[in-house]
């Protein structure tokens, strides 16, 4: 294949990766990695590097929207970077130890797991009450619902949420996926937070979180010019695209179509992982 | 107090979103130039190959390449762009919490800040 197919190639299938991400509200960069490794044949750990990369661009793009907004929460996001950039750089050392497929078993897990919570019904709550140390913490804060009206929320079981999202970061070092999906369930799940300032906070937080293993993959030579360039303008083509799809159409009739797409690359990538084909 | 957080979380704002739109128009050009010089060759990335280098060797051997008008070279220096958004965001964050007095939140931003160097010494020679 001559660099410039390849190029093309690679900048359609980013585009449908970026809008598949954006239309499961899974992210670009998890459907980037199986597009790349099984169509493509791309060795995975370039293929986490190049998605890491769209992960930095679309967090960074989107979460523009959200801080003006004044949705994310930045304290909140502040303090849990400390547990996902300690566990992205984790897990940016393990995967520059483990061998290829054995990433690309646990990227398949990761992948359904993403995927099944997709699915999951969301149900808006607010808790009113907070625990000493999200106080301590000043962690509960107002988000904006209609324009001027603030509503309160409080903020509950800081350590456990801390803890979800080291392994949330573990895994997005690892598996070079932004994963949205572990933050969003630490924050909405287990710290009760409502979940528009989950999923906002989540996508500041990603640029921060990518940067801390970003860095030693470049140092590591995971980071190529050439397969980052169009992965990450198509992925970012893709989610404007995808973005606008959502707001023309009913999302949930296209999430549970989307998810069996992403089940299925997730047991190829499974598949081909036992098989040794990595 | 408010006022002022408001303004940084503006800036803040500003910079993710121009910071994009930056690397997309590096990357755009880097990317022209390195597919008019080498658009005929043959791609092979079935295989990885380790690298170690340090960030300054990284970095330097960018800028050279830059400076020489290497396509390969600007769409890294658009990548490097792109790192420094979310750094950015953080000195950002940082000066705000100073500026409102915040003790506990200046050490804890310092602690993601810490983090980061600590990826940087990490993926050097280990």
């Amino acid at each position: 294949m001559t660099v410039l197919t390849f190029t093309l190639i690679m900048l359609l299938g980013a585009i449908c990766a970026g809008i598949i991400g954006s239309l499961s509200g899974l992210g670009g960069g998890i459907v980037v990695i199986p597009l790349l490794t099984i169509l493509l044949g791309v060795d995975i750990h370039y293929a986490i590097g190049a998605a890491l990369v769209s992960v930095i661009a679309t967090s960074s793009g989107s979460a523009a929207a959200y801080v003006k907004e004044g949705i994310a929460n930045m304290r909140l996001g502040m303090f849990l970077e400390i547990a996902t950039t300690a566990g992205a750089v984790v897990g940016a050392l393990i995967s520059t130890a483990a061998p290829s497929s054995s990433i690309a078993i646990l990227f398949g897990f990761a992948l359904i797991f993403s995927a099944a919570n997709s699915l999951r019904k969301k149900e808006e709550h607010i808790v009113t009450q907070s625990s000493k140390l999200a106080e301590r913490l000043k962690l509960p804060s107002t988000y904006p619902v209609v324009k001027g009206q603030e509503v309160a929320y409080g903020t509950k079981n800081v350590i456990g949420g801390f803890s979800m999202m080291g392994l949330a970061g573990v895994l997005s070092g690892m598996l070079g996926i932004g994963s949205g999906a572990f933050k969003v369930i630490a924050m909405d799940t287990i710290m009760r937070i409502p979940f528009k300032v989950s999923t906002t906070t989540s996508n500041f937080m990603m640029g921060v979180t990518a940067l801390a293993s970003c860095v030693i993959y470049l140092q590591k030579g995971y980071i190529v010019p050439d397969i980052c360039l169009p992965v990450m303008i198509g992925v970012l083509i893709g989610a404007m695209i995808g973005s606008k799809i959502l707001m023309a159409t009913d999302p949930k009739k296209l999430r549970i179509f989307f998810a069996f797409i992403i089940f299925f690359l997730a047991f190829n990538m499974i598949y081909n992982g036992f098989k040794g084909k990595f | 107090m408010q006022i002022t957080d408001k303004i940084i979380q503006k800036i803040i704002g500003n910079v993710l979103k121009y910071g994009v739109r930056s690397v997309l128009i590096i990357s755009i050009i880097g990317g022209l130039i390195f597919l008019f010089n080498h658009s005929n060759e043959t791609v092979a990335y079935g295989r990885f190959t380790e690298n170690d280098r340090s960030i300054v060797d990284v970095v330097s051997g960018i800028l050279k390449g830059v400076a020489n008008l290497q396509g390969r070279a600007i769409i890294y220096l658009a990548i490097l762009v792109l790192f420094c958004t979310p750094l950015l965001r953080l000195l950002l964050s940082l000066l705000s919490f100073i500026l409102e007095g915040d003790k506990l939140y200046v050490f804890i931003t310092s602690i993601v800040l810490v983090i980061i160097g600590f990826s940087m010494y990490f993926g050097f020679g280990h």
